[in-house]
């Protein structure tokens, strides 16, 4: 019984999230702003009754700002600590079954990479690497604290 | 086997509870049965399930008391204090092992047989006064039928509950926007209150009576009078009063820390009470009720009061602020000084309260939800406080304003008043870049939300609205938006922590359409938007000075009449509230009069037939005369802060106003004495006007009209009069004459120069006896 993963594109690169700690995949269409916030917090938006928190996953790993003004984004959303957010991605790909447990990506990444890594499993498509979630979330800040 | 001990134990949590009043009033009353059976049914319940669950102790214990219990209702024994006492004591041991079972922990190690021993007739129990009986405690509590259900189910179904709102909320969008059907629409205006009554019940299904708070408190205060030597009788209202249930868990800390304050400094010793001419018993008055979305609980005690002055010298010490600005301290904020953190005019350090921890925890638990503490003190007369909470956690009236396009919510309770910046009592200055607001001659702070939030407003400042918040500790300050646009109940959710970061909001919220909006957090909004608070609060009592002394407002008592009308008297007037049984209101000599005690007072307020049982009515004094007026219930304590809508008529109601949001009618008080006091009522000191005596149309019709503007009539005595009204063409007196309304018989004038007055244009002859009233300089 091996972990789903699914596959997404964000800054041009797939990667994979535990498909356990998606919620669902959702299209967004109007974004609320929400000023003073950290950057990588690119509004509110309703899925029905709740309200979520986007996430700008290009800002949160400082690889460039995602262009929201052409309307409706794919995003994934992923709950934690009882907030739900929605992760603004460039695609969502498939769900696909890891082949082996996450391992250490040996290499030197780019440091926002680094950060959100778990590691790296095979999959039948090739090597991906597996998103943070929370990493994610908690954005470039993050680090620092 | 664990489902049968979760349930015994939920049962004897239950049975606790209810049992907290019953004892002390059994206490205080050994003899009244139903509570020594509803006392022995408890422990007969507990003694035979502990048996089925092997748990020695508490059988031991249950089974000791249920003995010495079956000996009292035999008759063979009396309930006295030491048994009283040891039964309690039992009682509290089983609480404890009850809480260990649930909490899965083995019992407290310990020895029982002391406990037990002290049931033995004739045993050396701790000597310890009688609380007081209780009132308001009188019923024995009977549990409606109930069933548990987790919070986790009742708020799935209550989000669920906003969903359906939220999509019919669409749907009506939709419906609007297309023509449809009249039975479509009948349809939908069913589904919607179908929708809305299911709202509310599912609301309601998260309130809790205020009783489960209360019920606890006798026996609080029954055990701190014994440790203490003091004797209190605690005075319950208001358990009916329902509110939130986490609402009732966020309140309990607070109000136990009150009510501990309040017996410990607040009441003094029977002897010290003697001595300063009190009752040996204290009084501890706790009172719940609900005035509109807020839920007062008023906590007062007729103990030595809050020293104001000691607590300016504590503050002085404590290096708050110097002697300079302590002066310029108002009563009011004097005492709001015990809210201070290490702050207590408690002589020495008691285990109960005293260490100056308490107040400023209180204050801020009971903020956090929302609410307010208010204090009010009389030195050696007794201390009252007030938590005023809002009926929930999560349904928050608020504001909805926007800025540069984007809408956000404030919550209403911090609003203190909305005002134009280019409105008339206005007016905006810079200095150094920093807002400064006028408003009717107070200093404001003042911060342009675009500003904080980085966004460009495209409506030029003097353009923008001005909405004055106050914050809880009693600052002010005005935020600039662009404009206002709506009061709604929103349902405020937490935002997600990089959302809370930024220290601006408080939650989040779905408005009807379905779009997420901000909650701003208006003490977040002044600290980003560095607001100086304390400094600013003491500076700006320099600018309100005399300026505001014409803009303050009148404090009013709001109250809802016999016939169910919302109305307000001014609170200076009346003197007290009285209830008297409806049979000593009859009808005598022409108007209504009611009996209180030995006197007999004019009766207003009724609008038909008085009914049966008790009416309650305010006593109003005018400083010689009184006057009932009966109402049916007190709202609120309130301020007329909006303007005034005069009654086109004289009359009981003067005018209607909106007080707390809600219009009001102003009881003219005036007008009451007028017409119900009459003549007898008038003063020296007044002004006096001279009717002729013979003249039987002036003192019949005209009379009671000159008399209701503040004159004493005179008739043709040799008395110097300030004003005299006179028939066209009859005699006046010279030196007199310049001081003379003459009235006419015809409508018409007779000529330019006739300055009478027609004798039925009352709006005329009303404006000439003020002008004549102001002419004489008095």
């Amino acid at each position: 019984m091996s972990e789903l993963l699914l596959v997404v594109t964000i800054a041009g690169e797939r990667v994979a999230l535990r498909s356990a700690a998606v919620e669902s995949v959702v299209e967004l269409d109007a974004l609320i702003p929400v000023p003073r916030a950290a950057p990588h917090v690119a509004g509110l938006s309703a899925l029905r009754s709740r309200v979520l928190t986007v996430i700008d996953c290009m800002r949160a790993l400082e690889l460039g700002v995602t262009d929201c003004s052409d309307g409706i984004r794919e995003a994934v959303v992923v709950e934690l600590d009882g907030h739900h957010y929605a992760l603004l991605v460039d695609l969502v790909e498939d769900v696909v079954e890891a082949m082996s447990e996450p391992s250490p990506v040996r290499a030197a990444m780019r440091p926002g990479w680094e950060r959100i890594s778990e590691g790296m499993v095979e999959t039948e498509t090739g090597p991906l690497l597996v998103v943070d979630v929370a990493g994610l979330i908690g954005g470039a800040e993050a680090k620092a604290a | 086997m664990d489902d049968l001990i979760a349930d015994f134990v939920a049962e004897c949590r239950e049975m606790l509870e209810a049992l907290g009043g019953e004892i002390v009033a059994w206490e205080a009353e050994p003899d009244d049965r139903s509570r020594l059976d509803s006392i022995f049914r408890f422990v007969h319940t507990v003694k035979g399930n502990c048996g089925f669950f092997e748990f020695p102790r508490l059988e031991a214990l249950s089974h000791a008391a249920e003995d010495a219990l079956a000996d009292v209702r035999a008759g063979r024994r009396d309930a006295d204090g030491p048994l009283v006492s040891a039964v309690l004591a039992i009682i509290d041991r089983i609480g404890e092992m009850i809480a260990a079972i649930e909490a899965g922990e083995e019992f407290p190690a310990g020895d029982d047989s002391a406990l037990i021993a002290a049931l033995a007739p004739g045993a050396e129990g701790p000597a310890i006064p009688h609380a007081a009986p209780l009132e308001g405690q009188g019923r024995t509590a009977t549990a409606p039928r109930t069933i548990r259900l987790s919070v986790e189910l009742l708020d799935r179904v209550m989000s669920t509950v906003s969903d359906m709102v939220l999509a019919r909320n669409e749907l009506a969008r939709r419906l609007r926007e297309s023509p449809t059907d009249v039975s479509v629409d009948g349809a939908f205006e069913r589904l919607s209150s179908i929708i809305a009554e299911m709202r509310d019940a599912i609301t309601r299904t998260r309130m809790q009576r205020i009783e489960n708070l209360f019920v606890g408190l006798p026996r609080m205060v029954r055990d701190l009078t014994a440790e203490l030597g003091k004797q209190v009788l605690i005075d319950i209202e208001g358990g009916d009063v329902e509110l939130d249930r986490e609402m009732i868990e966020m309140i309990r800390d607070p109000l136990t820390h009150i009510i501990r304050n309040a017996v410990d400094h607040g009441i003094e010793l029977p002897a010290d009470r003697l001595k300063s001419g009190k009752r040996e018993i204290g009084i501890l008055h706790v009172s719940a009720r609900q005035s509109g979305n807020q839920i007062l609980i008023d906590i007062h005690d007729d103990g030595r009061g809050i020293d104001g002055k000691r607590l300016v010298e504590k503050a002085i010490g404590a290096g708050l602020f110097g002697k300079d600005e302590a002066n310029a301290l108002s009563d009011r904020e004097r005492l709001a000084l015990i809210f201070e953190a290490g702050l207590s005019t408690a002589n020495q350090v008691t285990a109960i309260s005293g260490r100056g921890v308490g107040m400023d925890v209180v204050r801020s638990n009971i903020e956090r939800i929302g609410g307010i503490v208010e204090v009010d003190s009389r030195l050696g007369e007794g201390t009252r406080m007030t938590l005023r909470v809002p009926l929930t956690l999560t349904i928050i009236p608020a504001l909805t304003v926007s800025i540069a396009g984007q809408h956000f919510a404030i919550p209403r309770s911090a609003i203190e008043e909305i005002v134009r910046a280019n409105g008339d009592a206005v007016t905006l200055e810079r200095l150094g870049g920093a807002g400064v607001a006028t408003i009717r001659g107070r200093r404001v702070p003042q911060v342009s939300l675009a500003d904080i939030l980085g966004l460009e407003s495209e409506i030029p400042e003097r353009d923008r609205t001005l909405i004055v918040l106050r914050l809880s500790g009693g600052d002010v300050y005005a935020l600039s938006v662009d404009r206002i646009h709506d009061h709604e109940e929103l349902v405020v959710k937490p935002a997600a922590p990089a959302v809370m970061a930024t220290g601006l909001y408080a939650g989040t919220t779905l408005a009807d359409d379905g779009s997420p909006i901000l909650l701003f957090d208006a003490s977040g909004l002044a600290e980003v938007g560095g607001v100086k608070l304390e400094a600013q609060e003491r500076a700006s009592r320099i600018a309100e000075g005399p300026a505001s002394e014409v803009s303050k407002s009148t404090a009013v008592l709001l109250f809802k009449g016999l016939d169910g009308g919302r109305r307000a008297l001014r609170l200076a007037v009346v003197d007290r509230i009285e209830e008297i049984a409806a049979s000593a209101i009859k009808e005598a000599a022409g108007q209504l009069r009611v009996q209180v005690g030995e006197a007999i007072l004019p009766l207003a307020g009724v609008p038909g037939a008085v009914g049966e049982g008790n009416v309650r009515l305010f006593r109003l004094n005018d400083g010689n005369h009184e006057l009932g007026y009966a109402f049916a219930e007190v709202l609120d304590f309130a301020v007329i802060d909006n303007d005034i809508i005069h009654a086109e008529r004289p009359g009981e109601v003067s005018g209607v106003s909106l007080i707390n949001g809600e219009p009001a009618e102003i009881v003219d008080a005036h007008w009451l004495f007028a017409n119900h006091v009459g003549v007898a009522s008038r003063g020296k000191g007044q002004l006096v006007c001279r009717l002729p005596s013979d003249d039987p149309w002036m003192q019949n019709m005209l009379r009671p009209i000159v008399e209701a503007a503040g004159y004493r009539v005179i008739g043709d005595v040799d008395e110097p009069a300030d004003l005299v009204i006179a028939s066209q063409g009859s005699d006046v007196s010279g030196d007199e004459a310049g001081q003379t309304i003459w009235l006419r018989s015809e409508a018409e004038a007779s000529g330019k120069k006739d300055s009478s007055i027609y004798r039925y244009d009352r709006a005329g002859l009303l404006m000439a006896l003020k002008s004549a009233g102001t002419g004489s300089g008095i």
